[in-house]
């Protein structure tokens, strides 16, 4: 297989594999908590932290411990316990030394466990076979990527609260009709960066 | 035996995990570019569901309270585990198109939802038909969603080899295949069903 360039892996994680408009992953969160634009960038602040932490944990345990042992069929479960055990340490971190995040994140700290992005990240760099530095790399540029489209994600759905709307269309509709314009911005990336 | 259907049958509608819990909307929304996929989805995920749901009900006088949800995670990642070996041995180009989103049934709410909210309440029998239900609403979803994006991105729908409809167009719309398209369609549809909803609760019923 030949080697991806660092830069592409980059815009891979950051715009043209976007992780929440191009490939689904984390839609919970996505449509959960991007009602307001503050508690949107605190809960992505979190995830590029567990997301870069993950990648590396996760390859350290991958490559030297489960290969050697030809134990890859257990690489989900460990997986599973590896970021259960990061968010654990977040969540002691943050409550300790920023008492003020740790109150506005709230719920959303404990629930980063279950969001399918932080798992995609890790396994996307198992079946991709990347290198140590290209799994640290995508694992930033897919969470900075998931920061990107929450916080846009967030100040239109203030924004439009307001508007009119027929009341069927009121909530989660509206919300994905905007999404699906949002997404169609990303799915041009496709054509406009030649890779 | 009636409140055994009533069960099933709030798992297609009032339950329904898409439109109505509005759990597990990342392979809903990923994976249904086709019937196929969506039906091979489902398949994996009922599999999960029921034994997950099963395994949580038999057990669920001898899990301490304060470690559930670890308890329940690992249940679940035993059953992906064996569904992501299953259909990488059986059904290879299911397995390719399906791609993360198989091992990734591990996180999807509905399990883990069902896991704490029913089976760990409720005896083994009822656990079971609960599952089924949750799992004939999330297939019913996931081909609704699959069905129309094929239809009108493609042009026809071909469900295992076999051509089920087909409609003569110029050139199909190939944007129901891509992301945006899941979201149009998946807004659109929620729309209708909150329409019909609110006209049911308006007639008083």
């Amino acid at each position: 297989m030949v080697e991806k360039a660092l830069f592409a892996v980059f815009m891979d994680g950051l715009f043209i594999k976007n992780f929440l408009l191009i490939q689904f992953l984390g839609l919970c969160s996505f449509l959960g908590v991007t009602k307001d634009t503050k508690s949107a960038a605190g809960m992505s602040g979190a995830v590029i932290f567990v997301m870069t932490m993950a990648s590396i944990v996760s390859y350290v345990i991958y490559t030297f411990i489960l290969v050697p042992l030809d134990l890859q069929f257990l690489r989900l479960i460990s997986f599973i316990v590896v970021i259960a055990a990061l968010v654990q340490l977040v969540e002691f971190v943050v409550r300790k030394n920023i008492p003020s995040l740790y109150r506005s994140l709230g719920i959303y700290l404990p629930l980063i466990t279950t969001n399918c992005a932080v798992l995609g990240v890790v396994l996307l760099n198992v079946m991709n076979e990347y290198s140590f530095l290209q799994s640290l790399v995508f694992g930033i540029s897919a969470g900075l990527g998931y920061t990107i489209v929450m916080v846009m994600m967030s100040s239109i759905r203030e924004k439009t609260t307001i508007l009119p709307v027929p009341s069927a269309m009121r909530g989660l509709p509206q919300a994905f009709l905007i999404a699906a314009m949002l997404s169609m911005a990303f799915v041009n990336y496709f054509k406009v960066i030649p890779l | 035996m009636s409140k055994a259907f009533n069960e099933f049958i709030r798992g297609i509608t009032k339950d329904n995990p898409t439109f109505g819990l509005v759990l597990g909307l990342c392979p809903a929304l990923a994976v249904t570019t086709s019937v196929d996929n969506a039906i091979g989805m489902s398949a994996g995920t009922a599999f999960v569901l029921v034994g997950a749901n099963l395994m949580v009900s038999a057990l669920r006088n001898y899990i301490p309270s304060t470690v559930r949800l670890p308890i329940f995670i690992l249940i679940i990642a035993t059953f992906v585990s064996i569904v992501d070996m299953v259909m990488e041995a059986y059904t290879p180009p299911l397995y390719a198109a399906l791609g993360v989103f198989i091992p990734l049934i591990v996180v999807n709410c509905i399990i883990i939802g069902r896991a704490e909210a029913y089976a760990n309440k409720n005896n083994m029998f009822y656990s079971l038909i609960d599952a089924l239900g949750i799992s004939a609403g999330f297939l019913l979803a996931l081909v609704t969603i699959g069905g129309i994006r094929e239809l009108l991105g493609t042009g026809q729908i071909v469900v295992f080899g076999q051509m089920i409809v087909s409609i003569p167009m110029m050139s199909p719309a190939s944007y129901m295949i891509l992301p945006p398209g899941a979201f149009l369609t998946i807004g659109i549809l929620m729309a209708i069903i909150n329409h019909r909803r609110a006209k049911k609760l308006a007639r008083g019923e």
